[in-house]
């Protein structure tokens, strides 16, 4: 029992990493139907800001996610000028195609210069024991950042003006032009932030796990269950999606071989898209 | 339709992360390291050269120890150029020029690029990639080209049970790695008999553990925990609340460099209570003590240390040939070259050069069956230990000379971590550290 209690309060306390991670995704996907493959390939650049800024100028590296979100969101803004506002209103494909080139390059730039080895924030915050439980300094952060940003983005999205624009646009975009709403810039702005969330997750798994350039495509993966679980297009049904991600993999391995979990990871997200297609927590009409 | 373009997106990255994995763009890239190439009359012979081909892993998982591997072959390669190459009887010497490829830590890769070696490149010799899966893959190609490949940092058994002529083996066998661990364990504590194996899905750690839990299970001891990982895992949490559970006396496994030393790391921070842990290939590379206080009193099998000594007298007090530098002069001009102490990856490297050496001035030849005779035959001690090859057609090539030892991290006297030899007794620096904290 105490094996079952610990191991789940591992698979959550992951699992709300999972759930940041997967929310730029969902974002983005939520505002402007363009699934972003370059997703993965985003949350390793944020993996090596938070390891470069560490490792190379001695930041500490909860400082650095600040200016890796900074910098996702300016990459973001780039990027979806540059690769995704003239595919937008084209089919599907063309924003797939598009965002996944940007993948390749990120992937092709980030090989050139870091190889695939693994690198190491050697960080650490101590270990926290109570009871049955002993759970690392550095997940207990991640986990709470999570929640932080997850609270961050719902006051963003629903009290500020840029952030109640960007629902606007994101339920009609032609109404909202027709507001006055800069429909471009505020897509661009969704995009940004979507970026920044998806660099910050990679940053906070650096702080806890070994990283290579290919890292993110592991999470990116989990993202996508985690979207289809908790809806397209819904920030809080992603970080939900992400604890039933974590219990899963928390309860799974105290009852069979742990190379059991992303079958039915997999088999719950193929499952979802036969029998309940709009998500868990519904989904974006 | 939303649904179907993630569903579709799904599919695309899941084909993608497959493909990543066996890649087929020809971008990696090549380095020749030239010896002197002209023919010329000297010394009444001929001077020409020979070209040993290989790959290194220079991205991808086993870029550490892959490296280091590399690293002792050059520096074999350097020397023997310096000291005027091989010099044969009738007077011909052979300048050694190697040729090697990224092999991006991809099997897949390697068959290519083995091939490319064969065939393109025309290599006289190979020298296996590292790894044991790498080089299974390596050897189908070396034989079927008709190459001798000495094999390197490739310790799994099944590579030389497949009826392979021209394919020998350095390392001492997967099914002997951690057989020396428990001997220790035994030694030190009767009473321990609960043991918890947690291994790397990989060729080489399963040939391992499936033959140390055998061992274990023939000398009274309790299999408490049995599972293998997926290479690229990163989050050991849900093992190490499985080994928490089990209780056992102590843990045994790891794969390669990355896993085991992650693994290390995270039994430190979750405080499992074991009394011994024994990992493989992690621990006995310097980088392994970058963990700091995650790596103290963790133990691993060793192909060799530069601690330990084999000499010209001991080899001639066995009756036996000694041959190539010695332990203290490969350590200080490995050092010299490459500012970094040698590990055994560096040592099988510079052991595979020296064999290949040995058994062209024995044949006093290239020819490949001729060299391939002189490797059955050999019977040498080097600073690597003593080394000999199974002539048997149900393992031809197997080392059967050489032994591991058991190294342990331990407080050292002038840094934080020092390597110690705890295993066999006769070769101990210092005393294991037992139990654990």
């Amino acid at each position: 029992m105490d094996t079952l209690a610990a191991s789940l309060l591992d698979g959550l306390l992951i699992g709300l990493l999972y759930g940041v991670a997967a929310m730029g995704l969902t974002l983005i996907f939520g505002v402007m139907d363009v699934i972003n493959l370059a997703h993965g390939a985003i949350m390793a650049l944020g993996m090596f800001g938070v390891y470069l800024l560490f490792s190379e100028m001695g930041m500490n590296p909860y400082v650095a996610l600040i200016a890796v979100l900074i910098l996702g969101l300016l990459f973001g803004v780039i990027m979806y000028f540059v690769a995704v506002d003239r595919v937008i209103d084209e089919s599907p494909l063309a924003s797939l195609l598009s965002t996944f080139s940007v993948n390749m390059i990120i992937i092709g730039i980030g090989t050139a210069i870091w190889t695939t080895s693994t690198y190491n924030v050697e960080y650490s915050l101590g270990t926290v024991e109570t009871g049955p439980f002993t759970v690392t300094g550095a997940r207990l952060m991640a986990a709470f950042l999570a929640v932080v940003i997850t609270a961050l983005l719902y006051l963003f999205l629903n009290k500020t003006r840029p952030g109640k624009y960007i629902r606007a646009v994101s339920d009609n975009r032609g109404a909202a032009d027709l507001m006055g709403i800069p429909s471009h810039r505020i897509l661009a702005l969704a995009f940004g932030i979507g970026t920044a969330i998806a660099a910050v997750a990679g940053g906070m798994i650096a702080t806890i796990f070994p990283i290579t350039i290919l890292g993110g495509s592991t999470y990116e993966l989990k993202s996508f269950v985690i979207v289809v679980l908790g809806g397209l297009g819904n920030p809080l049904g992603a970080l939900i999606g992400g604890l039933i991600l974590g219990a899963i993999e928390g309860i799974v391995p105290v009852f069979m071989k742990t190379t059991w979990v992303p079958v039915i990871e997999f088999g719950l997200f193929v499952g979802i898209l036969l029998f309940r297609p709009t998500g868990l927590m519904g989904t974006k009409k | 339709m939303r649904m179907r373009s993630v569903a579709l997106a799904a599919a695309l990255l899941m084909i993608m992360s497959v493909l990543a994995g066996c890649s087929s763009d020809d971008s990696g890239s090549s380095e020749t390291t030239a010896a002197p190439t002209e023919t010329t009359a000297a010394s009444g012979g001929e001077t020409k050269t020979i070209t040993v081909g290989f790959t290194t892993s220079q991205t991808g998982k086993y870029n550490e120890s892959s490296t280091r591997q590399v690293d002792g072959f050059t520096l074999w390669m350097d020397q023997v150029n310096a000291a005027g190459g091989i010099k044969l009887d009738d007077g011909t010497t052979y300048m050694i020029e190697s040729k090697t490829y990224d092999d991006e830590s991809s099997s897949d890769r390697v068959q290519e690029l083995y091939t490319d070696l064969a065939t393109k490149d025309n290599a006289d010799f190979l020298i296996s990639p590292y790894s044991s899966g790498l080089t299974a893959a390596a050897a189908v190609v070396s034989e079927q080209y008709g190459k001798v490949m000495i094999t390197t940092g490739a310790a799994s058994d099944a590579t030389y049970q497949q009826g392979f002529t021209k394919v020998y083996q350095i390392y001492t066998p997967a099914s002997r790695y951690l057989t020396s661990s428990i001997d220790l364990l035994a030694s030190l504590d009767a009473n321990a008999k609960k043991l918890a194996f947690v291994y790397e899905n990989s060729k080489f750690s399963t040939g391992v553990v499936e033959a140390a839990k055998t061992y274990a299970e023939e000398n009274g001891y309790d299999i408490v925990m049995f599972e293998g990982y997926d290479p690229e895992t990163t989050d050991f949490n849900p093992f190490i609340n499985k080994i928490e559970a089990a209780s056992p006396d102590a843990v045994l496994g790891g794969g390669h460099f990355q896993d085991g030393s992650t693994l290390a790391k995270q039994l430190y921070e979750k405080n499992v209570p074991v009394k011994f842990i024994s990992l493989l290939v992690a621990p006995p590379e310097p980088a392994f003590a970058e963990l700091g206080d995650a790596a103290m009193e963790v133990a691993g099998p060793s192909q060799w240390e530069p601690l330990v000594q084999y000499t010209e007298d001991a080899a001639n007090a066995l009756g036996m040939d000694w041959f190539g530098t010695t332990g203290d002069e490969f350590t200080t001009t490995y050092t010299e070259a490459f500012g970094d102490a040698p590990s055994y990856h560096s040592a099988g490297g510079y052991a595979a050069g020296l064999v290949l050496q040995h058994a062209i001035e024995s044949a006093q030849s290239i020819d490949p069956d001729a060299v391939a005779t002189a490797l059955d035959a050999t019977n040498v001690v080097t600073f690597f230990g003593p080394l000999k090859f199974d002539t048997t057609a149900e393992s031809h090539g197997l080392q059967v000379g050489h032994d591991m030892v058991v190294i342990q991290w331990q407080p050292g006297s002038d840094e934080p971590l020092a390597k110690q030899i705890v295993w066999p007794e006769a070769g101990q620096t210092a005393a294991p550290m037992y139990p654990r904290g």
